[in-house]
């Protein structure tokens, strides 16, 4: 029997993907497989696995978080960058905030003492610009340097102003009739960041007040375009199991190390040279410690008595 | 070394590298697209397939093979994912939803691997290794194969016959992608990539609190993910994510990887139509444009203009510290030239210039170098159109390769080119009509609009890449960049073999005075501007209401 042309073609079809995922689907990955079984192989095949203390705590190329359990970070211990994977550092669950370089307008809990939960339940957000203030005040505070950075007011929230008032042809607001701090709740902050703007007093925000109407001005403030806390320490990566922070980051958090296991600085800082990585062949990639080796480091050197 | 000289030198050494790579893999791909022996090995497929290897078909029967095959390839891969909780190694999740699994069995199929999902909570080993990189091989396969059918469009002459996909198919698949993948698999499992079959396991880590460690045949997926233009991620997190990309070398050759196809196929086609000048005219328009794109997202995004750049310091949101900005922003601007998609940092965070170049990259149409094989067919009918506007302007007949660009052949490049225009357009502006699709941004302002734009201009040129705020798994975007992706991966492709078709039918016009000669800097140059020109003139008005407005103030 003869079949018709398109359905031998349909045939054809079939049978080639199915040849081709016997072949590419399962004896190519197998084969590769196979080989990690040589020595030298295994070991990363498997996921890179260290021990301390005479049992497995993780994944050298896979950061976690080093925190209690309300997510305060263990002063003993290096903190790793903010990882949005999850609650922070959940591989079952990574990825990026994914917010774009002008968010910088919060939105406003209905009730600031139940902000986190809001936030849970997307009511609730903070923009990236605040985040990225609060995190450099916490971190100042943690390591005991300024945390003071552009466009962050120094509760550590970003500073955004809605401007209102008749706009010119060009849409700028001269002749401001009312000024609204965005990312200050009233209630939240005792007073707004400046007192006044364009010659009218700053007002702090409301809940359920729409303020789009306004011109949306970030003011930079005077803060070094070079914070004293890092960058890599104010932002989260793409996986959200970035293992590794800056060796900047690194030296910041040091004396707060040597203090709290009661070593000598030096000793913290010659940890974290030991723990370095350059740039392979002096020009792939960034400077940059891994942070989980560095913390078992720490432990089998200097351990923590708490 | 600073930052900025070490990613000169990081991108130099992979200009150098593919240069290397050039003549040895265009030679290599011109003798396994030319040859006439069948292994054993192929003869065996051949006789399961069904095949007869040495019938070559017209324009018409291949196109209906392409078809044929890829119309399988998604059922196939629908059902796998819809069936997954009755297989083994599926981690115990559940079927894919409809919707979902119809977007990512088209997404596959058509070489974009778009994902709405997440692979570390949504897909099974078994569909991950036998489903989604099963299309990895031969959605790159296919591509590659229409290329090459091009090609012989130029290069033969007074035939109907152009070949055979299945053979095409079984030796692009057996000769070219699965060695190189197999060692670059390893490579990558030596860097940190991971390769097992593990469910997720719970460790206490050293603060201890439970972390669970995901496994899989990441490695092997990984290598044709980047060497096939892909994309598709293993993890949500894709290319970021340690067990994908783990060191800085990795970094490296990924970009490698995905580049070293496309770059090397201009040398095939030189080869195939006995002139390798015009292999090297077109690559040295791909070269131009590569170059000039990564210079621009690189001094955009080391500048780090914008509100909260500045405040960070840093271009680093969504940055891997290993990576580092510069190697985040050659690797960005590397997967959208081409139509891979696979991110080692998360575009939506970029400065807004440096993420309109990332766009402004897959609406040249991914031409430089573009998809495997997409890339050059892509790249080939805009020479068609620059020579046939060359000719326009001096008054004479156009010729390319000896070829009569006439009504007909232009009738097919200027439908192919106007295809994504269309869906990217039409797609966004629907979707910003619709308020329930409105409200899938995440971002505010020009930068949502930015995220629907990118989400159409992605699909609709099979990238794969997203601003990836966008809530998308919801029935209308699946459905709607599913048609997207159906619409900007196939109506191309039988444009493209119908003028194959037409130009095979030509006899060769022997080179008059009056030629344009096409392998001259001029040509290169005007190519260049056709290709940036037109898709300025397409683009522009939605890029100034995205990513130009939000970056220009």
């Amino acid at each position: 029997m003869r079949l018709p042309t398109w359905i031998r073609q349909h045939l054809a079809a079939v049978r080639a993907l199915l040849v081709l995922t016997v072949i590419t689907g399962v004896a190519y990955p197998l084969a590769v497989w196979a080989v990690t079984f040589v020595p030298g192989l295994h070991s990363q095949a498997e996921g890179s696995m260290v021990t301390s203390g005479g049992r497995t705590v993780g994944s050298r190329i896979i950061g976690q978080a080093f925190t209690d359990k309300n997510g305060n970070p263990l002063k003993q211990y290096f903190q790793s960058r903010p990882s949005n994977a999850g609650t922070g550092y959940d591989p079952t669950a990574t990825g990026a905030s994914n917010l774009g370089p002008e968010d910088i307008v919060d939105t406003l809990p209905k009730n600031p003492a139940n902000k986190a939960a809001e936030i849970t339940a997307k009511t609730a957000r903070d923009s990236l610009l605040t985040q990225v203030c609060s995190r450099s005040r916490a971190v100042g505070e943690l390591e005991g340097v300024s945390g003071a950075r552009p466009f962050c007011t120094p509760g550590g929230v970003g500073t955004v102003l809605s401007v209102i008032g008749p706009r010119d042809r060009a849409g700028h607001v001269a002749r401001p009739t009312r000024v609204v701090s965005l990312n200050e709740q009233c209630g939240v902050v005792a007073k707004p960041f400046i007192a006044t703007y364009g010659g009218v007093t700053v007002e702090c925000a409301k809940y359920g007040e729409d303020y789009s109407k306004g011109a949306i001005v970030p003011i930079r403030g005077n803060a070094p375009a070079r914070p004293k806390v890092p960058a890599d320490a104010v932002t989260a990566s793409g996986s959200g199991l970035d293992p590794h922070i800056s060796p900047e980051y690194a030296r910041l958090q040091a004396p707060r190390i040597a203090k709290t296991r009661g070593v000598p600085e030096e000793q913290v800082l010659q940890a974290i040279k030991d723990n370095e990585d350059g740039r392979v062949l002096g020009f792939l990639g960034a400077p940059r410690v891994n942070v989980l080796q560095l913390n078992i480091e720490l432990d089998r050197k200097f351990p923590f008595h708490a | 070394m600073s930052a900025t000289a070490a990613g000169i030198l990081f991108t130099g050494s992979l200009v150098l590298a593919l240069a290397l790579a050039y003549r040895p893999l265009g030679d290599y791909m011109y003798r396994v697209f030319t040859g006439t022996k069948h292994s054993r090995v192929e003869r065996g497929i051949y006789r399961l397939i069904g095949a007869r290897p040495d019938t070559e078909q017209t324009w018409a029967v291949y196109a209906r093979s392409v078809l044929a095959f890829s119309m399988v390839s998604v059922l196939f891969l629908y059902g796998f994912q819809r069936l997954q909780n009755h297989l083994m190694l599926s981690l115990g999740f559940k079927p894919v939803v409809t919707h979902q699994a119809w977007n990512t069995a088209i997404s596959f199929v058509t070489n974009t691997n778009w994902q709405s999902y997440s692979g570390e909570s949504t897909m099974g080993h078994l569909v991950q290794m036998a489903g989604l990189a099963v299309q990895n091989f031969v959605s790159a396969a296919v591509g590659i194969a229409v290329a090459i059918v091009l090609v012989r469009g130029f290069a033969r002459k007074t035939t109907e016959l152009l070949g055979n996909f299945w053979v095409d198919l079984v030796r692009c698949v057996l000769r070219i992608l699965l060695p190189f993948a197999f060692v670059a698999a390893i490579v990558l499992v030596i860097g940190g990539a991971v390769q097992n079959f593990h469910d997720p396991h719970t460790i206490q880590t050293l603060a201890g609190a439970k972390q669970a460690i995901t496994g899989g045949p990441v490695a092997s997926q990984e290598a044709i993910k980047e060497l096939g233009t892909n994309g598709g991620g293993f993890y949500n997190a894709n290319s970021a994510h340690p067990f994908e990309n783990p060191t800085v070398w990795t970094n490296w050759l990924e970009i490698f990887l995905l580049l070293v196809i496309s770059f090397s196929l201009p040398r095939t086609f030189g080869r195939m139509v006995g002139n390798n000048k015009q292999g090297y005219a077109i690559v040295a328009v791909m070269a131009t444009l590569a170059v000039v794109s990564v210079t621009l997202i690189s001094f955009f995004q080391l500048a780090h203009h914008g509100t909260v750049p500045t405040a960070i310091g840093s271009a680093m949101e969504g940055v891997e510290t290993r990576f580092g900005v510069p190697n985040s922003a050659t690797f960005a601007d590397a997967t959208t030239l081409t139509s891979t998609g696979a991110v080692n940092s998360f575009h939506d965070s970029y400065t807004s210039l440096g993420g309109m170049m990332t766009m402004f990259n897959m609406m040249l149409g991914e031409v430089a170098p573009g998809g495997t094989g997409s890339g050059l067919y892509g790249m080939l009918i805009l020479a068609v159109i620059t020579v046939f506007v060359a000719g326009l302007m001096v008054g004479r007949t156009p010729e390319y390769l000896g070829k009569k660009i006439s009504s007909r052949e232009i009738k097919f490049a200027s439908m192919y080119f106007l295809i994504t225009p269309i869906c990217v357009l039409v797609g966004t502006a629907f979707a910003m009509a619709l308020p329930g699709e409105r409200a899938a941004m995440l971002n505010r302002g020009p930068h949502g609009l930015s995220e629907v734009l990118y989400a159409f201009t992605s699909a609709s040129n099979n990238n794969g890449s997203a601003f990836a705020g966008i809530t998308v798994n919801t029935a209308w975007y699946d459905t709607a960049l599913g048609l997207a992706m159906a619409t900007g991966r196939f109506l191309p492709m039988i444009f493209v073999l119908g003028l194959a078709g037409s130009l095979a039918r030509q006899g060769q016009t022997p080179a008059s005075e009056g030629t344009l000669p096409t392998h001259r800097p001029q040509f290169i140059g005007m190519v260049a501007g056709v290709t940036v020109i037109l898709v300025a003139l397409t683009f522009l008005p939605a890029l100034a209401l995205g990513p130009l407005a939000e970056g220009i103030h």
